[in-house]
């Protein structure tokens, strides 16, 4: 499984990168996306899988029972999600007002104007 | 207290500005600070010759070591009583100087800061305290060159002295670096004992080299000697504060403080004195070839400052005790001279000598200041110049080696320096009138402050054993063992006598055929000012040619540097080092986890590929939601439903931006594509590499185990994850819904700037469908109930704030695609952005209690009781709000306005 999500986070990285390259400003917005799920999906599958129960203690117990997932990275990925929502809604925004500015979506002559 | 003192002229510089703004002729009121100190400093200095040094302590930072030591010895305080007196009699001197300039204010606001960090630089006990304070006089001391910063030149100089002061401040920052690592401590006193063992070290000679660039650069010495005479661009208070008092001694205070920490080794000792004997000769030669009144005096004192430092670098017991006798009489004439060619340049225009003369008659009370303080720099018997310099005659009379050639040269340069004393202060003074300006004594506050300088002097020189005392406290401080100082007018005849006779007469012998010897010198025509100047240039030419490569300004080029960087890095660490190749997958792939890696394989496919907006939006949707189902297979249900809510709000938001978006389709040729296209499998394949080492490895799971035993106790929840993120990591997530409401902020504030400017607002239209509409009023209270059950379940189930906040949000999203945005604001009842504040307002209000009790920011405390209510439930609280406002921030700001 691990060998799956591998490729699936390579995947999303290539994608992310492709489409940061690209020229026209929304695609870079989808790259951003795209790049920030990968970067989620690469801290989760790193920080060791396990089909196991969701760190939360069962009731009866006073800590957690094995198997039982990894807390901290899944804490980490959290934050990360919502931060990167932040960050996605801002950077399209500003694409957004650059491209009804200068009234063009090419990268290229935003920076010839 | 004392701590208290030495820093309060940093408190006192903004109130300075303020009264003088306020009070514009009331400035003179300031001098009474820095008087009532220099008494409190003077007595200190009195106090410590029956009692010894004493070490005053404040903790700063104990646990990197640092702390705001401050040493009462007396060097120091020798030093601080200097800067503080001469200091109330500039302020004073300064008030009528400037009186009604506009900019007076931020002149009394430097020079109280500058003074502030000169007495820190003299009292620091601590090396990095030391650099501290060294580097504030050098951006207060540009401040002050500056303070005319219309001028051209002004900035020039200030630069310049910022920039080879600067730098010299940094190789005092490297060698207290290296001071600490080699001594073992970071207490100046303490580094004392470590002598032996500092010499000796490997790294002696770069520690040595180090300081000597640092006091070599502040006390101007050769070849660093050409930013002082520069530096005479500041209004003239300042120079004769700055230039002659106080600032450029640090570097002698330097050489003087080091002295028993890295001194006595033949290589500093000939260092010492030779760039001392060179920035003598050199400063008295110039001085008299200059006819503008600072520029003498300035030159002059690269000359005496030299002095300083080469009877500091012969060492010997007498050469120490001369130096200290030399410099507070320097202090006193050349604080003096100063201010007496200030008031020239204020009553008659010029500071040209060639064209001043008779002023005696004029202003016969500046004259007497100028004169008494020009006899004492010439060393006449009876003013503290000539025991100065008598003193120093005799230390290198009594010291061997080669110093008889250092006494020649001092001779000659004291007879320049006694000739530029002259013409400084008796010259403008002597002969008939030249001037036609109707001239005349100023007023008090700027007469007397020369006048106390250069009485000062004579005094002292009727009875030098009045300094018998404060001056053996700093010479036992820098010697290290116990030296008296017993000053006196006569020794009786000693060959020291005759080279002060033979001084004297050579200087009244020049002064008389001075007209020809003025004129006809030579001037260097390549000085260490122009090798400055050319190293200069030669960097920014560098900077200019290096800066548009680096800086391309283009988002692609600085993605491919770090895309390439990482994959070549990284790619050779990986492939060195990890074991990839013996990776061993230990989860079994199921049936449905290929379906969702597909969907995620493909969206991302889709999304690269799409021809329209729309399509590319989809796609990263479906990525999302892949990604979430991931999270859901792998027992993190907390993420499954944040990244279900943030994917759905994403789409939404990507819809309502995306509809101003046109075209989709590629603009670049064929081959850039391919190129692009792989860089992007390099990058994918090294990710997909790392993520497979990473997840193969055998790693210690201790935190694993940490959160799960503390989590039920100390943190009383049972979802690990919600108290990770609301009480052990809560100031991580404090700091992220910042950046949050920042987030909002700034798309508010982008989206009201594009309102502003135009007017063709087009909101959305609601979706008129009466099935959704009905449906919606339904599912709406419902879908608020069930945020408000996922913020209160979340410290124990799966939930949270962050989830329980986007579930919220995207309630009335969906009311507002329902009814139009205007209505979804009403059922809102208060404004998103009141929403975000609140909610930090009460995540950082969560944080206080565990404050005022003493513990750090956000230490999480529980009420005890039959349900455990703590302050992280207030904090989640705080999350939620906030998730919830910026959300609403961003959808109703991008629905409404476009």
């Amino acid at each position: 499984m691990e060998v799956v999500l591998a490729v699936a986070s390579g995947v999303l990285y290539a994608a992310g990168i492709y489409l940061m390259l690209r020229r026209r400003l929304a695609q870079l917005i989808i790259g951003l996306g795209l790049l920030s799920n990968g970067t989620n999906l690469l801290i989760f599958t790193a920080g060791g899988l396990t089909r196991a129960r969701p760190p939360v203690v069962p009731d009866g117990a006073t800590t957690l029972v094995e198997p039982y997932a990894d807390p901290v990275p899944q804490a980490l990925v959290l934050t990360a999600i919502v931060i990167g929502f932040g960050l996605l809604a801002f950077s399209l925004v500003l694409a957004h007002r650059v491209h009804a500015t200068v009234g063009t979506d090419d990268v290229d002559d935003v920076g010839r104007e | 207290m004392i701590g208290f003192v030495v820093l309060s002229p940093f408190l006192v510089a903004l109130p300075a500005a303020w009264l003088v703004r306020r009070f514009p002729h009331r400035a003179a009121v300031l001098a009474a600070w820095p008087a009532l100190m220099a008494l409190l400093f003077g007595n200190e200095l009195r106090r410590l010759v029956s009692e010894g040094g004493r070490l005053v302590e404040l903790p700063w930072a104990p646990s990197l070591g640092l702390s705001l030591s401050f040493n009462l010895d007396g060097l120091g305080l020798l030093f601080a009583t200097l800067i503080t007196g001469i200091g109330a009699l500039v302020v004073l001197y300064s008030s009528r100087y400037l009186a009604g300039h506009a900019q007076a204010g931020r002149f009394y606001a430097s020079l109280f800061a500058f003074m502030g960090a000169m007495l820190g630089v003299v009292l620091s006990d601590n090396v990095l305290t030391l650099f501290v304070f060294w580097e504030l006089t050098g951006f207060t001391s540009y401040l002050l060159i500056g303070f005319e910063h219309e001028r051209p030149a002004a900035r020039a100089a200030a630069l310049q002295a910022l920039i080879v002061t600067g730098g010299g401040g940094l190789a005092l920052l490297a060698a207290g670096v290296l001071l600490v690592d080699v001594s073992g401590t970071a207490t100046l006193s303490a580094m004392v004992a470590a002598n032996a063992s500092i010499v000796a070290s490997p790294f002696y000679g770069a520690i040595a080299s180090l300081v000597l660039i640092a006091a070599f650069t502040k006390s101007a010495q050769f070849p660093f000697h050409f930013w002082l005479p520069n530096a005479m661009e500041a209004p003239t208070p300042v120079s004769a504060y700055l230039h002659s008092a106080t600032m450029v001694k640090a570097g002698v205070y330097l050489i003087a403080r080091m002295t028993p920490i890295v001194g006595a080794t033949p290589i500093w000792t000939t260092v010492v004195t030779v760039a001392g004997a060179a920035t003598m000769v050199v400063g008295a030669y110039r001085s008299v070839q200059e006819s503008d009144l600072k520029r003498i005096l300035a030159y002059s004192t690269l000359s005496a400052l030299g002095v300083l430092t080469m009877l500091l670098g012969v060492g010997t017991r007498e050469a120490i005790i001369a130096a200290l006798v030399y410099l507070v009489a320097h202090a006193g004439y050349k604080g003096a001279l100063f201010l007496v060619a200030g008031i020239i340049d204020h009553e008659t225009g010029t500071r040209d000598v060639s064209t001043l003369a008779g002023l005696r008659r004029a202003m016969p009370i500046t004259a007497v200041a100028g004169g008494a303080a020009a006899l004492s720099m010439a060393g006449v018997p009876l003013t503290l110049g000539f025991v100065g310099k008598d003193g120093a005659y005799e230390s290198l009379l009594q010291a061997e080696d080669w110093f008889p050639w250092l006494l020649a040269l001092m001779v000659l340069a004291s007879i320049f320096l006694g000739l530029a004393g002259l013409v400084a202060g008796v010259l403008p003074f002597r002969g008939d009138v030249a001037t036609e300006r109707d001239v005349h004594d100023p007023g008090w506050p700027l007469y007397i402050p020369p006048l106390v300088l250069a009485t000062c002097g004579v005094f002292a020189g009727i009875a030098p054993w009045l300094l018998n005392g404060p001056l053996s406290a700093a010479a036992t401080a820098i010697a290290g063992v116990p030296s008296n100082v017993s000053l006196s007018v006569w020794h009786g005849i000693t060959p020291a006598l005759g080279l002060s006779v033979l001084t004297l007469a050579a200087v009244g012998l020049v002064y008389a055929v001075q007209q020809a010897f003025l004129t006809r010198t030579w001037k260097p025509r390549l000085g260490t000012e122009d090798l400055y100047n050319g190293g200069l240039s030669i960097l920014n030419a560098v900077s200019r040619a290096i800066a548009p490569a680096l800086h391309s300004a283009s988002l692609r080029t600085y993605v491919m540097v770090i895309v390439g960087t990482s994959i070549v890095v990284g790619g050779t660490a990986l492939l060195t080092d990890l074991g990839l190749r013996s990776a061993v997958p230990r989860i079994i792939i199921r049936v449905h986890d290929v379906f969702i890696v597909f969907l995620i394989i493909a969206g991302a496919i889709s999304a690269t590929v799409a021809q329209s907006t729309m399509t590319a939006v989809l796609s990263l949707g479906a990525v999302g939601y892949g990604v979430a189902m991931i999270f859901l297979s792998f027992g993190a249900p907390d993420l499954a439903m944040t990244q279900f809510s943030v994917e759905t709000l994403t789409v939404l938001i990507f819809v309502l931006v995306f509809r101003h978006f046109r075209g989709f389709g590629p603009l670049s040729p064929r081959f850039v594509r391919a190129r692009d296209a792989l860089i992007a499998v390099g990058i994918g394949t090294f990710i997909g590499a790392l993520v497979l080492s990473v997840a193969t490895s055998e790693t210690a799971p201790r935190l694993r185990e940490y959160f799960a035993e503390f989590g039920p106790t100390l943190g009383h929840g049972r979802n690990i994850v919600n108290v990770i993120l609301v009480d052990f990591r809560a100031f991580d997530t404090f700091g992220e819904i910042t950046v949050l409401a920042t987030a909002a902020i700034g798309v508010r504030g982008l989206m009201r700037l594009a309102a502003n400017s135009r007017s063709n607002r087009e909101p959305v239209r609601p979706v008129a469908s009466p099935i959704f509409r009905t449906a919606t009023r339904l599912l709406m209270p419902l879908l608020l109930l069930f945020s408000v059950f996922l913020l209160l379940r979340g410290h124990n189930e799966p939930g949270g704030g962050f989830v329980g906040g986007l579930v919220a949000a995207a309630a009335f999203a969906l009311y507002g695609i329902a009814f139009g945005v205007q209505r979804a604001r009403q059922a809102l009842l208060v404004r998103p952005l009141t929403l975000l504040g609140a909610g930090l307002l009460i995540a950082l209000a969560s944080g206080l209690p565990a404050v005022f009790r003493g513990r750090p920011f956000l230490t999480a405390w529980w009420a005890s009781g039959p349900v455990a209510v703590g302050t992280p439930a207030l904090f989640d609280v705080g999350v939620f709000l906030v998730v919830a406002g910026v959300v609403l921030m961003m959808i109703f700001t991008l629905a409404e306005e476009s």
